[in-house]
């Protein structure tokens, strides 16, 4: 398919944005399920292609880790490391470096000095060279997942499993949406996930954490999420709900111009990894945002979007955070559909 | 898979080998978490060995194995191995982990089962986690003694009579602090009674941990039959292999997602025969009706099965 991007887009989109944009409709109707699949296949798009590492670095890097060292400053509970979890924070850090040396050999490398605790870790895009004793926080100029959160665009979760259960002990997010970091460490999977309608009804929940924990080291899966959201705000957390709340409003009063432009749609790739050495489980939440305007520049993907906004139910829609404005971007979707002959 | 190179054999006991697998460029082979095991595919037999070693990026495996007399005979098939052979190995499974919120950690091995307590004594080590060591064998027949000592110097007690070790298991369990985990490996009947001596004490479930090999990879089950009602042909499902494989292979292809039984992906209709459930996904009373299966891990309790496809 021959797609002239340039046409329809926002001037001051980057293209692989789109090329990279993982659409997560594999169907018109979309429903909760354990959408779980190995990662690390690339899959195609009609604009290009997404998945083929964990990690993920775009053209947004400088700007969403200044984002992030920004909502940091302003509100340290984002990220926390509940003492139990020290080991996991290392291991994470190690094992999202190896990640990221392996989607970015020219960029990142990580070395192992002899057969030893030293590590040499260097991160060309933001001039990084960090040698580190494993497991010493001297060696370090912060803490483990505050030294790995301020290099990549994911989120990170990492959570503790005991006693049949998962509990979210450690992290750093900013970009959560909908939710609190701050407020819901320590607690279980199971607890996490209460207000979401539907999902316990049909046991996806309760199968996901199964799956998690059967989840091994040598095999990271991912699933996505969506939603859709006013503005480029990767902030949509519970605690900042008064900056951007009230958006879910005024987006009804805007022309249909700047509703395409405003209007996005979020996209969260998470994958779910065994960290090997702590046994912990580790989220990775990459966001992405793409305005309607981009997506109906790609027609199938304009109207599956259309296909899965008209026929969702109230209820998600709801939950989803977008029912205000539910049927105007199905209208505004429908308005663009290519006309006939 | 890895194939790995056998780069050392050393006696650790009279019956006990202790085999170095390594990559055949020495690159460094995937971390594990400690207690961890490897399949290992050993001549006529698949057998799972604890990693013994580091845990973080290590530059080779180390595994024990015991000569057994009885058995499919991987035992003495990995005592015949010499340097340079080649091995095929699957990668490590966790399925004994040290718990990481765990205020101190005791560890009771019997025998051989010594091995996955290496790697929790390495790990806690590192970082500076609180243990105590039980150790029963026969006499002569203690492996890894010195790398034990050195680990555990404080903490580690060894015992060739059963009578000391019960009275000292007794002593143990009765003093810890709460919020101590219990590790336990060794024979099965070792790890009964080590239980069962827990459990007197009131040690909750949750607290006591034992490596029973083998529990996490499914079954590969008895070969089955599977009739394609729609394309008109038979196949046969072998052990260790799936339905969802199969099929994939006869050119029907299923969608999927998971291929674990979780994701709901690759249900499919069953018109005649009755299939063996090992999924996680169907509801109990959709599983009675036994009019479909999860084709990437459920098998059949018939000889055969009819599916329209
Ligand atoms: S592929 Fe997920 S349940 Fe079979």
């Amino acid at each position: 398919m021959n797609i002239d991007l340039a046409s329809d887009l926002a001037s001051d989109l980057a293209p692989d944005l789109v090329r990279t944009f993982p659409f997560p409709f594999p169907q018109d109707i979309y429903r909760y399920s354990t959408n779980v699949e190995r990662a690390g296949a690339a899959v195609e798009t009609p604009a290009g292609q997404w998945g083929e590492s964990v990690v993920h670095i775009d053209s947004e890097y400088a700007h969403e880790l200044g984002e992030r060292q920004a909502i940091l400053g302003r509100d340290p509970s984002r990220m926390q490391v509940l003492p139990h979890m020290r080991a996991s924070a290392w291991d994470a850090m190690l094992t999202i470096m190896q990640a990221l040396a392996l989607a970015h050999p020219e960029q990142m490398v990580l070395e192992r000095e002899g057969e030893g605790e030293t590590f040499l870790w260097t991160n060309r895009l933001l001039g990084i060279e960090q040698r580190f004793s494993y497991g010493d926080e001297d060696t370090l100029p912060d803490e483990p997942l505050t030294f790995i959160g301020a290099q990549v665009q994911e989120d990170i979760a990492l959570l503790d499993q005991r006693e049949g259960q998962l509990f979210v002990d450690a992290g750093l997010v900013t970009f959560a949406a909908d939710w609190s970091f701050g407020f819901d460490v320590g607690m279980s999977f199971l607890e996490i996930h209460g207000p979401v309608p539907r999902v316990h009804q049909t046991g996806v929940i309760a199968r996901a954490q199964k799956f998690l924990m059967r989840l091994q080291a040598d095999a990271p899966h991912r699933r996505t999420n969506w939603s859709l959201t006013v503005g480029r705000r990767l902030d949509v957390s519970t605690e900042t709900y008064p900056e951007w709340g009230p958006d879910r409003t005024r987006i009804l009063t805007v022309d249909d111009d700047a509703f395409g432009a405003e209007v996005h749609l979020r996209v969260e790739v998470q994958h779910l990894v065994r960290l090997p050495e702590s046994g912990s489980v580790m989220f990775l939440i990459r966001t992405y945002l793409l305005p309607l305007e981009a997506i109906a520049g790609i027609e199938p993907w304009r109207a599956r979007l259309h296909a899965v906004l008209a026929e969702l139910p109230e209820d998600m829609a709801d939950y989803k955070g977008f029912i205000a404005y539910r049927d105007r971007a199905v209208q505004w979707l429908s308005a663009r559909a290519p006309q006939e002959g | 898979m890895l194939q790995l190179v056998v780069t050392e054999i050393t006696e650790a006991s009279p019956q006990v080998r202790t085999l170095t697998l390594a990559r055949p460029d020495r690159a460094s082979l995937p971390s594990f978490t400690p207690g961890s095991h490897l399949v290992l595919e050993c001549g006529p037999s698949v057998n799972a060995y604890s990693l013994l070693g580091d845990s973080r990026m290590p530059s080779a495996y180390t595994i024990s194995v015991l000569k057994l007399g009885a058995g499919r005979g991987g035992s003495r098939w990995l005592h015949e191995r010499s340097p340079g052979d080649m091995v095929t190995v699957r990668p490590p499974r966790s399925m004994f982990p040290p718990m990481q919120k765990a205020r101190k950690h005791l560890l009771i091995a019997g025998g051989i089962g010594v091995t996955p307590i290496l790697s929790h004594l390495r790990a806690a080590a590192r970082w500076g986690h609180q243990t105590e060591v039980l150790y029963s064998h026969r006499p002569g027949h203690g492996t890894h003694l010195d790398e034990l000592r050195q680990l555990a110097p404080e903490s580690l007690r060894c015992f060739t009579r059963r009578s000391e070790f019960h009275a000292a298991l007794q002593e143990s369990l009765g003093r810890q602090p709460i919020g101590t985990h219990l590790y336990c490996c060794g024979p099965e009947s070792f790890m009964d009674t080590v239980c069962r001596s827990a459990e007197e004490f009131g040690w909750p479930e949750g607290r006591i941990h034992t490596e029973r090999f083998g529990a996490d990879a499914l079954d590969p089950g008895a070969p089955f039959e599977v009739v394609l009602r729609d394309s008109q042909r038979t196949v046969t499902v072998e052990p260790g292999r799936s339905l969802l494989e199969v099929l994939e292979e006869t050119g029907i292809s299923v969608p999927n997602l998971c291929r674990q039984g979780f994701c709901g992906e690759c249900r499919i209709p069953v018109t005649a025969g009755t299939p063996l459930h090992r999924d996680h996904y169907l509801e109990d009373q959709e599983k009675a009706a036994d009019d479909s299966l999860m084709c990437c891990v459920s098998r059949a309790q018939t000889d055969s099965l009819e599916v329209p496809l």
